[in-house]
């Protein structure tokens, strides 16, 4: 048997420890482009340090290179950030943040399935970043809000003119959030489990 | 931070897919197949065997109190497709015990997302 010395492993700090009477857990997806504020987001209402997991993605077919001509197989390494609220001494929740692009669409098996729903960040510079996302999203039936992470040199549009320039209907709710706020942060999350409690009265109602 | 992270890719690359290999005795999938979740939690029900893999024995060190596969993943530098394999042997032999993600019918989802808004607005 072949010795391979490996790094110790090392579990949750003390305070990061779940209690024991912790049964349900939940998970809620942050999704956009690259720099929108995933990250930034997931740490401002996590109650640990994000952590990071990572997923190998083999691809085969025509590479970056395809003057050679050549199908090719690549095998790309992809880091997903995620964070976690303890809600109550029972329940709890975990954010995923992960990039929005179509490549990266390879982890979104595992990950929107039993998702309550998904939080599209959205950076007003690079509203086109967006558009594949939610398409995807409402293929697969997850219902989204959509959150404007306002940056500071970004153009400020009022929520109508954005709902026209996505071409999203009425029902899609649009927020403004600064990610790096905790308290906008979690209206951010507020605002879609009250979106989806509405989905689920008026959808649920007795025939 | 960005998503892609090219410095840990080059140090996760060392590990090699030999040792995914290894880890897994050559199975890219459960041989039983529990519906795993990233986010079902484990919890250890009995300490490991002396004759474990270090990354089982591992998991059962960290999992005193309830973890998501996600947050092993993370602890482990192991994908979560790798954490499965090996938690999959770990709820074969009872070492571990599972708490599914998806909500009993015994708990409503109105009444679920009532207790994350409670939770939320509570932060
Ligand atoms: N001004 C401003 N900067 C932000 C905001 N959210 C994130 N940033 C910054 O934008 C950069 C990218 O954010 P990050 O969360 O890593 O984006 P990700 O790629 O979507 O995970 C970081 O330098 C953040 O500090 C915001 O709401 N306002
Ligand atoms: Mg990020």
């Amino acid at each position: 048997m072949d010795c391979k010395i490996s790094e110790p492993i090392v579990g949750p700090r003390s305070e990061d420890i779940l209690p024991a009477s912790v049964s349900t857990a939940v998970k809620v997806v942050i999704v956009g482009g690259f720099g929108v504020g995933k990250t930034t987001l997931v740490g401002s209402v996590s109650e640990i340090r994000p952590l990071t997991t990572e997923e190998t993605m083999t691809q085969a077919g025509v590479g970056v290179d395809d003057t050679a001509g050549v199908e090719r197989k690549t095998e790309t390494t992809v880091a997903m950030d995620f964070g976690r609220i303890s809600l109550s001494e029972e329940l709890v929740l975990y954010l995923f943040g992960t990039p929005g692009q179509q490549r990266f669409w390879f982890l979104w098996n595992g990950l929107f399935e039993g998702a309550l729903g998904a939080v599209v960040l959205i950076d007003t510079r690079r509203l086109e970043d967006s558009f594949d996302v939610m398409g995807r999203l409402e293929e697969r039936g997850v219902p989204f809000i959509v959150a404007i992470n306002a940056f500071p040199d970004a153009p400020h549009y009022a929520v109508p003119e954005l709902r026209k320039a996505m071409d999203l209907p009425e029902s899609v709710r649009i927020i403004d959030c600064d990610a790096r706020d905790r308290a906008s942060s979690r209206d951010a999350l507020l605002t879609l489990m009250r979106y989806l409690y509405s989905l689920n009265t008026t959808t649920t109602e007795p025939q | 931070m960005s998503d892609p992270k090219p410095e840990k890719r080059q140090s996760w690359e060392e590990g090699g897919p030999e040792r995914l290999y290894v880890l897994t005795s050559g199975r890219s999938t459960p041989s039983d197949p529990a519906p795993l979740d990233m986010v079902t939690l484990i919890v250890t029900r009995n300490g490991p065997g002396s004759s474990m893999q270090p990354e089982q024995a591992g998991i059962l060190r960290i999992c005193d109190y309830p973890l998501s596969v996600a947050e092993i993943s993370a602890y482990l530098h192991l994908p979560v497709s790798v954490v499965t394999v090996l938690l999959a042997d770990l709820l074969g032999s009872g070492h571990v015990e599972a708490r599914a993600p998806i909500p009993a019918t015994s708990l409503p989802d109105v009444e679920l997302l009532e207790a994350v808004m409670h939770g939320l607005q509570n932060l």
